[in-house]
């Protein structure tokens, strides 16, 4: 017992615990934009992997990791324009649209990488992002290692945060935006294009999707190996949920989703012994599980999540 | 402006060739990759084309592996049907592969008589449970149950390497995580000689046909149509609409865990983690390919499987990555889609007078 | 017209497939002046409204403006921005208010630049509250539409539209969610802003309040305009008579003969719900052979008794008794208790609209035996039946086996009624029944519950249209902050009164 209060007493917990939850930061809030602009964006999973592919791509071809980022961020904008273009001019199902972005986006991603490196048996490396090293305040006892050892990319999904957090809360951009998820008609009677302002949330929240797909190659590990998102951008569909399609809550939600995953990695070689090691893997996911079913009853969705409008429909 | 406009009067047949033209189409474009990857396009569909009819042996592959994906394309059929979202087929397959081998590789004993219709059982109640459990997520609590189902595949998935790892494994495996063989009179009979074509084949078409009598001629199938076209009149007109949602997710799952037992117990003869590429998830293209018409699933099966025959025997042949099926695949899916629409509508493409 | 013209619609016309919902329609409007458009639902009157805002595209015609200076200009045409642009706006029946924004967001919805980083809200602030003195239209600025009343909401639409300083206001059935009192301080502020030059353009079919508060009355029927006259040389029966194209006259009432108690709540309470008001110990007796109804503004309660009494919600307390019984009511035992049930959004809960004609008419009794045999439907006895049920009221459509969807509204609801009138019910609750169904669909409705009391069924009818409640009627209650008080008043001021949760003039507003 007292190994396990102990977890929480080092500083690598917490620095753990904020580097996997920074990818899920991208994704939530990607999901948080496209949601409150009313759209389902199920191809999260795809877009991830497309953002992983792209950006490490990007850098092994030579350019730059910032470059990188961007070519990442922008292989997910276009993969979310192509649902967007599904799901609000034309009205099709999010649901399969979303599914079908995951599975075209995911095969495309892999056959692309597939036809480039056909031949390596141990995937190529690259140079990722290093930890960013602060002089000073990196070397603050705990509060060093857990903040000012991340890397720029953890560093991007926190300001990411802020960003969201101010359009959402305190631009005239970010009240059209909560407004055409609840009720197009308002806006569309107000001058407002419903149209550009589904597509364009979608098409930036796919772009910050595809941003925490690029984490995983460019900061967490330095390779694309296939099947690396692994569910991570479900997780992130249950933790929008989770935090009530708000940013400040959406952080909290992945970091307290990175601190579990965390200790899962930390009791499974206290008590491997004991159990196997599965359970803990499967911790996760039970636990997104969960959250989803305990907020479920009082969760507020977006009214106009899921239904598609037509301009002058009767 | 762009206006989309509602056509009217379109005809059935129409209709009926919206899934027809979609995967002309996603065969088409599969050019595109073919030549990014630099490969001669016509051979290439040569190549592909004679992977599947090129002899009886390759023809009996593809309808070998189309079986697996009726029973799951059945599965994401009925359950999309009611609109109650699915997403677990995958999962839900390993399930029910899992209780095959469970009931098969020993526990009991008797003759072919008694043990498939006990290994085919123990998939399809393993597989329907596995929905259940979404199911009364959100019947009881209100839990969406695409997330539910999607993190369950993970979830099972995990929990099936662990049993591979632990009770299940077989002694004899060389330390591999698999599991013991299923013994012989558990396992479905071989449907012609040399082939790998078995028994479960059969038992897909014949569910197809059940599925198809169910949802067209019963109330049962009427209960299911009203649910998922409107769920709120349905339950005004006393249609019990979360106990459809139980029974279609028990026999959602079933499908689904049957397509785990026809795999073990028809093909593999014992059970791995990598049983299933994808079947589960390929299932809903293949159930929206048939446009969720469990008699036009068999044909989705079909074109699905044979897309992955062609291309895996032309991917040997010419280098070329066999995720090139997968591709072809999901983007026959997104051409559904896009043709559905344009069935039903047309865009009105307008010039607003000058401002 | 004496007045200067402010906007002009000349020969608009739009088709939607076969039907012309608007053919050749000429409309003038003069400054400071109010325009009454009349119709029955169908008639037009809220497609020449999307024309003239940009949601249609005309086929044909065009509108024209002054600007102050008298000059005259066309607007371009579907551009909702135009329309805003030209400072016309307009309040529609069906409130476009998202829900989650505050009233100030709502009102300040697309008149901010979208990509300034700082909101100066001050100015903004103080302008709507000059305007909420100036027109005595008071809303709290920060609170959530989501928590307001219909009339506060209605409030804030009015507010959105004087706020970008429109000069011609559309109201589309402003009172339709409204009590008496509150339609009638609704016009007293309308008129005063109408001193001030703005110009206004009601949308209506209550008779009553056109006449009270228009300068001039245009009729339009089927598509096209069936006349125009100042509204001090209009009357009623001249009004109707254009509307409707035939002579009409109210039903005369006839009194039910009441039988015994088929239906008894005593002190049924229900908790509040998403979009549902609660119910406070609501009690009341239905006898068979006669119709009590259920007078107020939608929203008190209105709802939750429906839900209750079709089954799909429970009592928190209190107690249902049908025949005598006490019961727990879900939509089957409902049904089988012989309670049928009319519901409130014949689209939503009415009618399954991607299945048959023929399905939907045997959903309700789906193990009868000539519906199904050992779970397999009968589908020839279903197509039989349908045809018959359709015959006998009226359902028209493209045949038994097309999608109910297709069907128009009033047909749908000739479907409903045929479904449930056909068990012969010993109850039935008809929630909102004519609502927004044309005369002739309306009166066949009338005459269905009306046949139905006769033979000795016992008929709740929850009613927004007043004059409805009061024709139809035997017994009425009236529905207020979820209380049920009943009333031996005919007297429509009375009503109006009990509605508003009031006793009579007197009482504090």
């Amino acid at each position: 017992m007292m190994d396990i209060l102990n977890i929480f007493l080092t500083d690598s917990f917490w620095a753990a615990s904020l580097r996997i939850a920074s990818p899920l930061i991208f994704g939530v809030l990607g999901a948080l934009l496209c949601e409150r602009a009313g759209v389902l964006n199920l191809g999260i999973e795809g877009i991830f992997v497309v953002g992983a592919m792209t950006g490490w791509m990007a850098v092994w071809m030579g350019a730059g990791l910032w470059t990188g980022v961007l070519v990442a961020a922008l292989s997910g904008a276009l993969f979310g324009l192509f649902h967007a273009i599904l799901t609000v001019p034309l009205g099709l199902s999010q649901h399969v649209s979303g599914l079908g972005i995951t599975l075209f986006a995911t095969s495309l991603a892999s056959f692309t990488y597939r036809t480039a490196l056909p031949q390596v048996s141990s995937p190529p490396r690259i140079e990722p992002f290093r930890a960013l090293d602060i002089p000073v305040l990196s070397e603050l006892p705990f509060l060093g290692p857990v903040l000012f050892q991340q890397t720029a990319l953890t560093w991007l999904a926190l300001l990411m945060v802020g960003v969201v957090w101010w359009v959402m809360d305190r631009t005239a951009l970010g009240v059209a935006i909560k407004a055409v998820g609840d009720s197009p008609d308002a806006v569309n009677a107000q001058g407002l294009s419903v149209m550009k302002l589904r597509i364009g949330a979608v098409v930036a929240g796919s772009a910050l999707m595809a941003l925490g797909g690029a984490f995983l190659t460019m900061s967490a590990f330095d390779a694309f190996f296939f099947g690396m998102v692994n569910g991570r951008g479900w997780i992130c569909i249950a933790l929008v949920i989770f935090a009530s399609w708000r940013p400040g809550k959406a952080l909290l939600g992945a970091l307290l989703f990175g601190m579990f995953d965390a200790l899962q990695v930390r009791l499974q070689t206290e008590a491997g012994a004991l159990v196997p090691g599965q359970v803990f893997l499967m911790m996760p996911y039970i636990l997104s599980i969960i959250a989803l079913v305990v907020v479920a009853r009082k969760a507020e969705y977006p009214r106009a999540l899921l239904v598609p409008w037509r301009k002058g429909q009767r | 402006m762009i206006e989309v406009v509602p056509r009217e009067n379109v005809s059935r047949r129409w209709q009926a060739l919206v899934p027809v033209i979609a995967a002309v189409v996603a065969l088409l474009l599969a050019a595109i990759p073919l030549v990014a990857a630099g490969a001669p396009v016509v051979p290439a569909y040569a190549q592909m084309f004679k992977g599947v009819f090129g002899s009886v042996f390759t023809f009996t592959e593809m309808l070998t592996r189309a079986t697996p994906l009726i029973f799951t394309g059945l599965a994401a059929a009925v359950a999309f049907r009611a609109k109650l979202w699915n997403i677990g087929g995958e999962g839900q397959l390993y399930l029910g592969a899992l209780a095959a081998v469970w009931v098969g590789t020993g526990l009991v004993d008797g003759s072919p008589w008694l043990m498939i219709p006990l290994v085919l059982l123990a998939g399809a109640v393993a597989g329907g449970l596995g929905m259940l459990v979404p199911a009364t997520l959100k019947t009881r609590f209100g839990a969406d149950e695409v997330v539910t189902s999607l993190l369950l595949n993970f979830i099972i998935l995990i929990f099936v390497q662990m049993m591979l790892e632990g009770p299940f494994k077989d002694p004899m495996g060389l330390g591999w995580p698999q599991s013991e063989p299923i013994i012989d009179n558990a396992m479905l009979p071989q449907l012609m000689d040399r082939m790998r074509l078995h028994g479960g084949f059969i038992i897909a078409l014949v569910l197809a046909l059940v599925a198809w009598v169910v949802m067209s001629r019963t109330v049962w199938g009427l209960k299911i149509r009203a649910v998922g076209e409107n769920r709120a009149a349905a339950r005004h007109a006393g249609l019990g609409v979360n106990r459809v949602y139980i029974g279609v997710a028990l026999a959602s799952g079933a499908l689904a865990g049957l397509a785990g037992v026809s795999e073990v117990a028809g093909l593999k003869g014992y059970l791995t983690s990598d049983l299933s590429p994808g079947f589960g998830y390929t299932g809903i293209i293949v159930a929206m390919l048939a446009r969720l018409n469990p008699a036009g699933v068999v044909l989705a099966a079909l074109y699905v499987a044979s897309v992955f025959v062609g291309a895996d025997s032309m991917s040997r042949a010419m280098g070329v990555s066999s995720f090139l099926a997968d591709l072809t695949v999901s983007m026959s899916l997104i051409c559904v889609l896009l043709a559905s629409f344009f069935a039903s509508y047309r865009l009105r493409f307008k010039r607003a007078a000058a401002a | 017209m004496d007045k200067a013209p402010i906007l002009s619609l000349r020969g608009l016309t739009k088709r939607f497939g076969p039907v012309l919902a608007a053919d050749h329609i000429d409309l003038d409007l003069g400054r400071g002046e109010v325009l009454a458009l009349l119709g029955e639902n169908g008639a037009g009157k809220t497609t020449l409204m999307n024309m003239l805002f940009g949601q249609y595209l005309p086929d044909a015609g065009s509108v024209h403006l002054w600007d102050e200076a008298g000059r005259e200009r066309e607007l371009p045409q579907g551009q909702p921005q135009a329309a805003i642009d030209a400072r016309i706006g307009m309040v529609h029946q069906h409130f476009t208010l998202a829900e989650n924004l505050s009233v100030l967001d709502s009102v300040l919805l697309g008149t901010e630049p979208f990509w300034r980083p700082f909101r100066n809200r001050r100015p903004a602030r103080e302008k709507l509250l000059e305007l909420m003195e100036s027109s005595g239209l008071r809303v709290p600025l920060e609170a959530r539409i989501g928590d307001l009343s219909v009339g506060e909401r209605q409030r804030v639409e009015i507010l959105k539209a004087l706020y970008r300083d429109v000069r011609v206001l559309v109201l589309d059935e402003p009172t339709a969610v409204l009590t008496p009192q509150e339609a009638e301080s609704l016009f007293a502020a309308v008129r005063g802003m109408v001193d001030d030059g703005l110009s206004v353009i009601f949308i209506s079919h209550k008779l009553r309040e056109v006449l009270a508060f228009s300068d001039r009355i245009a009729v339009l029927r089927h598509g096209k305009k069936a006349g125009e006259m100042a509204t001090s040389e209009a009357d009623a029966e001249i009004i109707i008579r254009m509307m409707v194209g035939e002579d009409h006259s109210a039903p005369e009432r006839v009194a039910g003969k009441p039988g015994e108690v088929v239906l008894r709540l005593s002190g049924v309470s229900v908790a509040p719900g998403k979009e549902m008001r609660p119910l406070r110990e609501v009690g009341f007796t239905l006898r068979s052979g006669e119709i009590i109804g259920i007078a107020g503004v939608s929203g008190n309660g209105q709802t939750a008794l429906a839900r209750l009494l079709s089954g799909l919600i429970q009592p928190q307390s209190g107690t249902v008794e049908v025949a005598g019984q006490p019961r727990k009511l879900t939509p089957k035992t409902a049904l089988r208790a012989g309670i049928g049930r009319i519901p409130e959004d014949r689209h939503q809960d009415g009618v399954v609209g991607d299945l048959s004609v023929a399905e939907n008419l045997v959903l309700e009794r789906l193990d009868a035996p000539d519906v199904s045999k050992a779970g397999f439907l009968r589908q020839r006895a279903i197509a039989e039946h349908a045809r018959e049920l359709c015959r006998d009221y009226d359902v028209r459509g493209p045949g038994i086996e097309a999608e109910a969807k297709l069907l128009s509204g009033g047909n749908i609801q000739k479907l409903i009624l045929a479904r449930v009138l056909e068990n012969a019910p010993q109850i039935i609750l008809a929630n909102q029944p004519t609502r927004g169904l044309d005369f002739r669909a309306a009166a066949e409705v009338s005459r269905r519950l009306l046949e139905a009391r006769a033979r000795g069924a016992g008929v709740i009818l929850i009613s927004e249209d007043l004059d409805e409640v009061l024709s139809l009627a035997d017994r009425i209650f009236v529905m207020h902050d979820g209380h049920l008080r009943e009333t031996t008043s005919r007297d429509r001021a009375e009503i109006g009164y009990m509605m508003a949760g009031q006793t009579g003039p007197g009482a504090a507003a």
